[in-house]
């Protein structure tokens, strides 16, 4: 480098660095900047040495101290499911019933519940578990299986009809599309109709009567009340899973639907099953 | 043809300046100036003992007042002042404080706002000069300083020493009483927000919480730095207060004044200049009002922003004017109106002071000298402020007064916003939440008013229908109940109405209502 030059006109010392006759002045920074670019660097280097941060091929360096943050997840988790672990022991001993009646343990499966709920059976009952068309609400005092929690959590163990498991709820409703001609198809939804509602005309029920004794009663009672046992629908109530009014009753007649819901334990584990039954039982609808 | 022709080098047209680049790099000072010490002589007046008084008060209620014990039964703290962030509660003697009712902390700031506003309209920087934690901190390890290294002269002398033995001694032991009064004012901090002697025990033995050691830690920093190190520089580069109270300052707020119209011309050789029959002020520029100001100035250059009117020269100038048999006030509280008139009266035409002007022939202050009125102190500026002041401070006990105890809220199930039951009925879900604000156990009876026809249960409860249930809530805590409203198939038309939800305390007719909706299929 060349001798020292002092910029005339500034008095300050120049770098030696010069563009057609102009000249960087070497205007150092102050003294606790460079300390602190020093000191970051040297952070740095020992950042790089403690933790994970070089890349490689396949993976990156580990660091001494072999800190990951997938690891401190998995810590995490792991410590609030051991913060958990002492009310989830209590609920895998005890009953649907048991739980419903210790109010800790209810508050904890209800809560629980509701989050299982949301990733597992929103899909088909809906955020709100207020079903749709096909799909039942939950909400509601209508329970095709039963309304008390243990039916419930039975009805969540085995599923309906999944063939999957042997013990699951299974029933089907035949179609009567050969059994009975369009008028008495007819007849009989005027009468289905007339339990609950107006029918579209007085004259068909009293033959709708007959008919509905002859064909539906075995499964769905004389009064129309339904079966739970066979999951046969309460007919003279004012919910209608499959749709409301005479065509959709006799659409059921001639190609009958049936709902499936899959067996979750074998999924989920009996303690989630028992905080959505739980869960399912508090929403107002539970007996 | 050659077209150049030589410059003349001296034309005589051209005007010379005398001039000097004020921003040049010659006279450039850099921007950081090392701190001078300051080494404040200890001063002795009424001033100061109203000082100590104000210190003795400030720095007790601040160790002191956790430690205080308010009976509130066995459902809340015993701790008279308790900021309880883990409960989310704020205890202050017979008051307790809700998150929702912060607003009351609030309204305080706001007092606390205008009564510094009208506080350095009338009396000026009083706040600074006696109240301010950073006085009267500074004030204290002033105090261990002159304990330890002697008074001004001592201190100087000490400070300009070679290292010895002493020095180094009398060094270290006075940084470890400081650091010990900022470990104890960092400590005093952590009692507000636990149970003090619970949390004494824990701290004593590590067993306290991180959060209280930190905070120990950052506050015996900020009180050993603040405190001893930097003191002045807190006052006059870091704090905003001094800038913004110039706008709280008019002609009739007291502020420490020299008083130029007795004073000047000063002279340290007054027989001399009485004797060359120059006039001659009360002024004997002794410097006693330098050597005491903690913030290193000289009040005889007039207002200036660093004063903290700490009236510690007042003292010291008066101590002097008692030696010499003048009267007191050379250096007083004074307004800017009073001053300027008085200076008026001791000028002549050209601005020059002759004290005689302001001294009757025995010399005696003349008449017309005009003093302190304590009428100026109630002026429009002061009374608004104080209106302002008593109106906040009236809204916020009629607020304490008249505030509810029992508090009911309410959420509407919005997903699904209705259900329809198998009878026809339709089902409306609501969260309802009782906020029982006494630590006492309760008994609040639930009921809805309106909806003809329709009842309600609460999950978990009580199994029936019905329109009213008693409810036990916990003390100083909120009560969660899921109610579910039912409304006949045949009353729906009158859904639409809506009705109310009514929580009352049977025993003291405490209530509080919510008007609720009702949501119904709209066919």
């Amino acid at each position: 480098m060349a001798e020292k030059h002092v910029d005339e006109l500034s008095g300050v010392e120049t770098t030696g660095h010069e563009w057609d006759g102009i000249r960087e002045l070497n205007n150092p920074m102050p003294r606790w900047w460079v300390w602190t670019f020093y000191l970051t660097i040297i952070w740095a280097i020992g950042y790089a040495i403690a933790y994970p941060s070089i890349p490689l091929l396949t993976e990156s360096t580990k660091g001494l101290l072999g800190y990951s943050s997938r690891a401190e997840v998995a810590s995490e988790m792991a410590d609030a499911k051991a913060a958990q672990a002492g009310l989830l022991d209590r609920i895998a001993a005890s009953s649907v019933d048991q739980i419903i009646a210790d109010p800790e343990l209810s508050t904890f499966a209800i809560a629980a519940g509701a989050s299982a709920f949301k990733v597992n059976c929103a899909q088909c009952h809906g955020t709100g578990a207020a079903g749709g068309p096909g799909y039942p609400n939950l909400n509601d005092d209508d329970w095709l299986w039963g309304g008390s929690a243990d039916q419930i959590y039975t009805t969540l163990v085995h599923g309906i009809r999944d063939t999957q498991d042997p013990d699951t709820r299974v029933s089907e409703m035949p179609s009567f599309i050969d059994m009975l001609t369009p008028e008495q198809m007819k007849q009989t939804a005027a009468y289905v109709m007339s339990l609950s509602e107006t029918p579209s005309d007085a004259a068909l029920v009293e033959p709708g009567k007959q008919l509905f004794a002859e064909n539906c009663a075995a499964c769905h009672g004389e009064d129309a009340k339904g079966n739970r046992d066979l999951g046969a629908p309460n007919l003279s109530d004012a919910i209608w899973l499959k749709g409301k009014g005479e065509a959709a009753i006799i659409a059921q007649m001639r190609a009958p639907k049936h709902g499936m819901m899959p067996a979750w334990q074998a999924r989920l584990g009996d303690t989630t099953v028992k905080q959505l039954a739980v869960f399912v039982h508090s929403l107002g609808g539970g007996e | 043809m050659n077209l150049y022709t030589a410059p003349d080098l001296e034309p005589a047209d051209v005007e010379r300046h005398d001039a000097q680049p004020v921003n040049s790099a010659k006279v450039r000072k850099p921007l950081y100036e090392k701190r001078k010490k300051i080494f404040p002589k200890r001063a002795n007046g009424r001033f100061r003992q109203f000082k100590w008084l104000v210190m003795l008060i400030t720095l007790g209620i601040y160790y002191l007042t956790p430690w205080i014990r308010w009976d509130r039964g066995p459902h809340a703290p015993d701790q008279a002042v308790l900021i309880d962030l883990a409960g989310r509660r704020f205890y202050f003697f017979f008051i307790e404080i809700w998150p929702q009712e912060f607003f009351f902390v609030a309204g305080l700031l706001v007092m606390a706002g205008f009564g510094l506003f009208l506080v350095t309209s009338a009396v000026g920087r009083a706040w600074c000069g006696y109240t301010c934690p950073q006085t009267v901190w500074v004030d204290l390890f002033l105090v261990v300083e002159r304990f330890i290294e002697g008074d001004r002269n001592a201190r100087i002398k000490l400070d300009a020493a070679p290292w010895s033995f002493d020095k180094l001694w009398k060094r270290v032991s006075k940084h470890a009483v400081w650091l010990f009064i900022g470990i104890a004012t960092g400590g005093a901090w952590i009692f507000y927000f636990a149970d003090a002697p619970t949390l004494l025990v824990n701290v004593l033995t590590g067993n306290a919480a991180p959060v209280a050691y930190i905070t120990i830690a950052i506050l015996t920093a900020t009180t050993y730095v603040f405190g001893g190190l930097m003191r002045e520089q807190v006052c006059t580069y870091m704090c905003p207060w001094p800038r913004i109270q110039a706008a709280m300052l008019d002609e009739n707020s007291l502020t420490v004044t020299y008083n130029d119209w007795r004073g000047e011309p000063r002279t340290k050789h007054a027989k001399k200049a009485v004797a060359a029959g120059a006039a001659v002020g009360d002024c004997v520029d002794c410097n006693a009002c330098v050597v005491v100001c903690p913030m290193g100035i000289d009040i005889r250059d007039g207002q200036q922003l660093e004063c903290i009117t700490c009236a510690l020269c007042i003292d010291a100038c008066d101590g002097v004017m008692d030696k010499l048999g003048r009267e007191r006030g050379l250096i007083s509280y004074a307004t800017l109106s009073d001053y300027e008139a008085n200076m008026a009266l001791a000028q002549d035409g050209a601005g020059v002071i002759d004290p005689k002007r302001v001294r009757d022939e025995n010399g005696r202050f003349t008449e017309k000298l005009r003093h302190f009125n304590w009428h100026v102190i109630f002026r429009p500026r002061t009374l608004l402020y104080m209106g302002v002041w008593a109106l906040v401070g009236i809204g916020l006990i009629v607020a304490l007064l008249s505030r509810d105890r029992l508090d009911l809220n309410v959420l509407h199930d919005r997903n699904p916003q209705f259900v329809l039951e198998s009878d026809g009925s339709v089902r409306n879900g609501y969260v309802v939440k009782l906020l029982n604000m006494i630590p006492e156990e309760r008994v609040i009876t639930l009921s809805m008013e309106g909806l003809p026809g329709g009842t309600m249960r609460i999950a978990g409860q009580a199994p029936g229908d019905g329109r009213s249930f008693a409810v036990p809530v916990t003390p100083d805590k909120v009560t969660t109940l899921k109610v579910f409203v039912t409304l006949g198939k045949d009353r729906l038309a009158e859904a639409a109405e809506g009705f109310r939800f009514l929580a009352e305390d049977t025993a003291s007719h405490e209530r509080d209502v919510y008007n609720a909706h009702f949501n119904a299929p709209g066919e």
